[in-house]
């Protein structure tokens, strides 16, 4: 890793420290042959307390699983999570990081199961971690998280299938919070809710955070939402991180070229800009992480591609401002 | 004439709880080459009001009354015979889930030359080029073995862009594109809305595009109905829609989506919980979320008023003024 970095983690130590992180699936078509999906592929990165990282990428470069094998719901296949300066790694600090680091999924529909109450619903993992002793006490933490995801206490008594899209999320919210986590994967946790409705959603995370001090990895593909809520931006492709800076910054000035053409082809919603905007287009073969391209892994897109890009993969490096980008030519091109 | 013209459409679903008014009172109409953009509430009746145009409603809903004219000729009650030669030939379908609509145990190449040879008078090599064309168009790699896989074999963002392969490939008059890009990232999703304007320039084709994405519709659209409650609330060009909205839930709507101006400030969403059909409000469907509701609002529904050019919205605040 990067000088600038190491020397940020003596003064300030992070909460969170991903160290390497690869997560291979082997896949079994026919008898002899297995396949290697090497859907995240050695990234690295810290989160400072409070912060939100916000992660995007395209469809399947690995953003889920990355989130999922942070939390050790898949085994590393190598690679190291440091939280709170402390490596984890038995079974027993796998446990008892599971209660401090939990998941906020995409879907609120299939998330849940329909045949849950929403109180046995948020108060399962309380029941699993025997965080709270049966009767009163249980049914006072639920009532109580429920009314800070702003859930009426009638509520309690209903199943999921029963609410809408954003309700189904808020009990999702409360169900990540029962253990007091202090850090959250968020996986796409707005992508199917309307836009009034999502902006609700939006501000009760960033009340949240401010109330207890949450960490937040937001994974989301509407660049939109994920400029608005994070602190830094994180972005991945075919396995790999090729961009990490200030979110502000990695909007207004993208440095790698697979960031610069995301965010070209944001949609804005405004028809003079939209009209005026130029969009950088993208052509080249979309590679599949089974036969990840040797080099650069974008440089079958790129438009700014040169035989060395063919040959060796670039490393993530501090570029102007502390801004990490993974490309050869990042001087080049900028 | 207009291509599509739909007047006072009501469309029901019969339930144990009662009847579901989801499309009430829906107008508008579709000229030869122009985008008209849907958007609004989730379950506010966009789906539906594609599915009856389509007639392609679950066993519980139905048409009640209203008129839909394809070149004038009267579709509803016109029957399945005549539906069944529209459909695919003249007004296609991108539905929302793609996963559901493709056929599990048939090549994607199958399905796809099936669907031209149905609906155009090409023969099977034709068909085959079309296919292959058509892939390579939506950016699916190597098109050639892409024919000979089945849908597991793809994400879920490649069979999105086959769907839109399938409904393009076929030169419809009419295409109803339902949330065609939600699964899709937007460097690919830019590049499918690009193709369907050059298609739509190149045949005349017409276009209603329905999403949640207020950047696409800003992007694309010629004309944009805003829906609440299985209604419509508000009619423009994008320029009235974005910058002179005049109906409360479109301003709502508006200030809800997380702009660069709003960075570092919280977000302003629409207050109150979504619209039950099952209990709606005697008054503007909108009133009990309102900010701006009046007494009025409150008792009596407002009628789609002209306030504009083109321009039109069923607000009372408007005339108040
Ligand atoms: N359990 C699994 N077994 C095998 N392959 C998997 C598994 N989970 C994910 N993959 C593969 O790993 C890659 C990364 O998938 P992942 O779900 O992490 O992507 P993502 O970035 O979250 O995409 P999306 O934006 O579509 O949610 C994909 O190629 C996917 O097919
Ligand atoms: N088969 C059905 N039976 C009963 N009600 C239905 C049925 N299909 C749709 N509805 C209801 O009709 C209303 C309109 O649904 P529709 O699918 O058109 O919404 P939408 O505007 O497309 O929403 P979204 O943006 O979530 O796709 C909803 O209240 C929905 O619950
Ligand atoms: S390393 Fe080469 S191929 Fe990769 S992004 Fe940079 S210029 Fe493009
Ligand atoms: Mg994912
Ligand atoms: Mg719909």
């Amino acid at each position: 890793m990067v000088t600038t970095m190491d020397e940020k983690q003596t003064t300030n130590q992070p909460l969170l420290s991903v160290k390497g992180l690869k997560q291979y699936f082997r896949l079994n078509n026919g008898f002899f042959s297995e396949q290697v999906l090497k859907a995240v592929d050695d990234i690295s990165f810290d989160i400072q307390k409070g912060e939100t990282l916000g992660l995007v990428g395209e469809s399947g470069c690995g953003k889920t699983t990355a989130g999922r094998t942070i939390l050790h719901l898949y085994q590393p296949t190598a690679g190291e999570i440091i939280f709170n300066g402390k490596p984890i790694r038995t079974k027993k600090e796998i446990e008892a990081f599971r209660t401090k680091a939990t998941m906020v999924f995409q879907d609120p529909y299939s998330s849940l199961d329909p045949r849950m109450t929403v109180s046995d619903i948020i108060g399962e993992p309380l029941d699993v971690q025997h965080l709270t002793a049966k009767g009163k006490e249980r049914t006072d933490r639920i009532l109580e998280l429920m009314d800070r995801v702003g859930l009426n206490s009638e509520h309690a008594t209903r199943y999921a299938h029963e609410f809408s899209g954003g309700q189904r999320q808020r009990v999702g919210i409360a169900r990540a919070l029962a253990t007091n986590p202090e850090f959250i994967v968020c996986d796409e946790p707005v992508s199917a809710l309307d836009v009034s409705i999502q902006a609700q959603i939006i501000n009760m995370f960033e009340q949240l955070q401010e109330d207890l001090g949450l960490t937040y990895l937001f994974i989301a593909h509407d660049l939109l939402v994920v400029r608005h809520i994070s602190d830094r931006i994180a972005v991945m492709y075919l396995g790999h991180l090729v961009e990490l800076g200030d979110a502000e910054e990695i909007c207004k000035r993208p440095l790698h070229p697979y960031t610069k053409a995301l965010m070209s082809a944001v949609p804005v919603p405004d028809p003079n800009i939209a009209r005026a905007s130029k969009r950088i287009a993208l052509s080249g073969e979309i590679p599949s992480p089974l036969h990840a391209p040797k080099g650069c892994p974008f440089h079958t897109r790129c438009p700014h591609a040169t035989d060395q890009c063919k040959e060796s993969m670039p490393e993530l490096k501090e570029a102007e401002g502390g801004r990490l980008v993974a490309c050869h030519r990042t001087a080049e091109v900028n | 004439m207009a291509l599509l013209e739909v007047t006072d459409l009501h469309t029901s679903f019969m339930t144990d709880a009662g009847e579901v008014k989801a499309v009430n009172g829906v107008s508008f109409s579709l000229e030869k080459n122009k985008v008209l953009g849907i958007v609004g509430e989730s379950g506010s009746g966009k789906s539906v009001t594609a599915y009856s145009i389509m007639q392609i409603l679950s066993g519980n809903g139905k048409i009640v009354s209203g008129s839909i004219k394809l070149d004038g000729q009267e579709l509803v009650g016109a029957g399945e015979g005549v539906m069944t030669k529209i459909r695919g030939n003249r007004i296609s379908i991108i539905f929302q889930d793609p996963m559901t609509s493709l056929n599990p145990t048939y090549t994607i190449g199958k399905q796809l030359m099936e669907a031209i040879l149905l609906h155009t008078d090409r023969n099977k090599k034709e068909a085959y080029d079309r296919a292959v064309e058509m892939l390579r168009l939506v950016n699916v790699n190597e098109p050639e073995k892409r024919m000979k896989q089945y849908p597991y074999e793809f994400s879920g963002g490649m069979r999105q862009r086959v769907m839109i392969a399938m409904a393009l490939a076929c030169e419809p008059d009419v295409l109803i594109a339902d949330e065609p890009t939600t699964a899709l990232d937007v460097t690919i999703q830019a590049g499918i809305l690009e193709l369907m304007k050059d298609i739509q320039k190149k045949e005349g084709m017409a276009i209603i595009m329905i999403t949640h994405d207020l950047g696409v519709v800003a992007q694309l659209c010629d004309e944009i109905i805003v829906m609440y409650a299985g209604g419509i609330c508000e009619k423009g060009t994008a320029d009235d829609i974005f910058y002179h909205p005049a109906h409360e839930y479109t301003k709502g709507l508006l200030s809800s989506i997380p702009t660069a101006e709003m960075a570092g400030q919280k977000l302003k969403p629409i207050a109150g919980t979504p619209i039950d059909l099952l209990n709606m409000p005697k008054g503007c469907p909108f009133a009990p979320r309102c900010d701006a509701a009046m007494k009025v609002c409150i008792h009596n529904a407002a009628k789609m008023k002209k306030v504009g050019e083109g321009h039109e919205a069923a607000c009372w605040v408007n005339e108040k003024q």
